[in-house]
């Protein structure tokens, strides 16, 4: 992700006339009004849809409300509930991390693998890399979902496909230690997203690197390591925070494969699945407000200290020197 | 390794890999062509028979209405949801990137912070919000907010565009006497469109596969987009209803596909830039 630079107001040159600082002023505003008009749809946007509601979930996560009646403030019970006497929170909490643990790293392990087969590939590169794209748009509908899980229903393909082998699992959606992986699959299906970032990001490489590499006598390995890793690592950390705040967020495919209820057994009641079976089926909405503040601090928690070691790792070229 | 090989592998390896990614997809296409009794029971990929009335059926719609007034109400809502991110995710954008104003630090630091904000921490407040405006039940909580720029992700594409942009023709607009909504206008946005294209397939094929909005906000089988109505056609048909169900998702899929053949350029390149520096 770039960083932020927007152009500080340069200096006027001082000015020994007495009216200048009114002058001035007057001018800035003059100069500053288009931006607030170019503005102002976001900015509504920011107060009415972000900033306030932020607010109003902080307080109702300390409330009892229904969306009938006025809230209830209850201060933090909803949070020690959830902590303490509501293993189901629990459950959704192992199972989310679970799949991001599982999924992120194979998921972006794959991207890369592909887009560097792809970076050597001489005849239809684009052609590949656009296939290989097409599951990151198609894998958040429904449909592909459903395809899932009929897929991996008993008696489905993969099933029936393990059975000849001999290996007698049946169906993974009906079983609760597999079901999660079922989603896990779903979303590795979709590493198109991210191959086509890192693809990007192999072809800024300047060839002369690998050259005097191996001319020094790198292998193939030592290439990887000692190069395309550190050239590339602010695009892995680029990849890697996006998909693990996305991958805390995976509803869709968790709904449809679940049938809506985390079955079986809440082994795929995902975080977000919970929530909404708390705020909107079970009408607990401070509840809800209050898992939603906690997953808000779980993925701040987690994009910080992703931040803070990524500076033990990842390597701008451009501060080189600096 | 012989040369041979060395050149044959990859090819091999992304042709292999290809084909295991695209089987979901035939899967997909098959099951909706085929008779009831061979969807669970048979592995084959291919029907006996074509069973065309899985078509005939799904067009049936859900609850009596018709899948050409859900695809019409999922058009409806996607292209409102296109005209609000590309207008006002624009004009936000040419703010940041070529105008001055106090604060500007603040606010860019803000918009690029919530990319990462889950959406569920705002979403009950919303709903809260829309529900006291009456607007439950009505598409006005999925369109409104694109005209308000709420989806970050769209501004910072655009700014990270408009930064690559020479400044001289806007310079020079300004010298021949343009204001600042001309220059947007006239010479900024012209020069902004592959971002804005990006930007309006994206919120066209996310708005489209949009599940969880929909679900919260729609409740009237009239009002209901494809995906909506695909759930509740789970939701009421058994397995012996696979046929149609899978037709119903292929007709459900099939603008995406569309959208993706013609341009997949746009969209390949979008995310591409999306993660390096602008």
């Amino acid at each position: 992700m770039s960083t932020v630079s927007t152009r500080a107001p340069s200096r006027p040159a001082p000015d020994t006339d007495r009216q200048a600082p009114k002058r001035r002023r007057r001018q800035v505003r003059e100069r500053q009004w288009p931006a607030y008009v170019f503005l102002s749809p976001w900015m509504l946007g920011a107060l009415v849809l972000t900033l306030v509601p932020m607010a109003v979930s902080l307080y109702l996560s300390f409330t009892d409300y229904n969306l009938f009646d006025p809230p209830h403030w209850v201060g933090l019970r909803n949070y020690t509930e959830m902590l303490t006497e509501d293993p189901r929170y629990w459950r959704s909490v192992g199972t989310t991390m679970l799949y991001v643990v599982v999924a992120v790293p194979l998921k972006l392990g794959l991207a890369l693998g592909v887009a560097m087969l792809l970076k050597n590939l001489n005849r239809g590169r684009a052609f590949y890399r656009s296939a290989f794209y097409a599951p990151s748009l198609l894998g958040a509908s429904m449909s592909i979902a459903l395809v899932w899980k009929a897929l991996f229903n008993d008696g489905g393909t993969v099933s029936g496909l393990l059975d000849s082998v001999g290996i007698d699992v049946g169906g993974w959606v009906g079983n609760p230690h597999l079901a999660v992986y079922v989603v896990v699959l779903l979303t590795v299906w979709q590493f198109g997203a991210p191959m086509v970032i890192f693809l990007a990001g192999l072809q800024q490489i300047s060839p002369d690197l690998y050259e005097a590499a191996s001319l020094d006598g790198a292998g193939r390995r030592r290439q990887f390591v000692s190069i395309t890793v550190p050239m590339l690592s602010p695009v892995i950390f680029f990849n890697l925070v996006l998909e693990i705040i996305n991958s805390f967020q995976v509803f869709t495919p968790a709904f449809v494969i679940s049938g809506g209820k985390g079955a079986p057994a809440d082994s795929t009641m995902f975080y977000t699945l919970y929530l909404y079976e708390r705020g909107f089926t079970a009408s607990h909405m401070g509840y809800a407000a209050a898992m939603a503040w906690m997953l808000l601090i779980a993925i701040a928690a987690i994009t910080l200290i992703l931040f803070r070691t990524s500076r033990s790792w990842v390597f701008y070229a451009d501060e080189e020197g600096r | 390794m012989n040369i041979a090989m060395k050149r044959w592998l990859p090819q091999a390896a992304a042709a292999v890999c290809l084909l295991v990614l695209l089987y979901p997809l035939a899967w997909l296409l098959a099951t909706s062509l085929k008779p009831a009794d061979e969807v669970v029971t048979s592995l084959d990929l291919w029907p006996s028979h074509f069973e065309w009335s899985n078509y005939t059926t799904a067009l049936d719609g859900v609850s009596g209405i018709t899948v050409t007034q859900l695809l019409g109400n999922t058009l409806l809502i996607a292209v409102g949801a296109v005209v609000g991110n590309v207008l006002s995710c624009s004009l936000a954008a040419y703010a940041f990137a070529r105008l001055r104003f106090r604060m500007s630090k603040v606010m860019f630091a803000f918009m690029v912070a919530t990319l990462m904000l889950p959406h569920h921490v705002v979403l009950i407040p919303q709903y809260i919000i829309f529900n006291r405006l009456g607007m439950v039940d009505t598409y006005w909580p999925l369109i409104l907010p694109k005209f308000l720029a709420t989806e970050a992700f769209f501004v910072f594409l655009i700014v990270q565009f408009m930064r690559g942009l020479p400044r001289e023709l806007e310079e020079s607009a300004r010298i021949d006497g343009c204001g600042a909504f001309r220059t947007y206008w006239s010479i900024t946005l012209p020069l902004t469109r592959p971002a804005l294209i990006t930007t309006a397939i994206f919120t066209f094929i996310w708005t489209w596969n949009d599940f969880f909005t929909q679900m919260i906000y729609l409740f009237a089988p009239e009002k209901f987009t494809i995906t909506l109505a695909l759930r509740s056609f789970v939701d009421q048909s058994s397995t012996s209803a696979y046929g149609p169900m899978f037709a119903m998702s292929v007709i459900s899929v099939l603008p995406i596909v569309l959208f993706f053949f013609v341009f997949q350029r746009y969209l390949v390149q979008g995310m591409a830039t999306s993660g390096l520096k602008g």
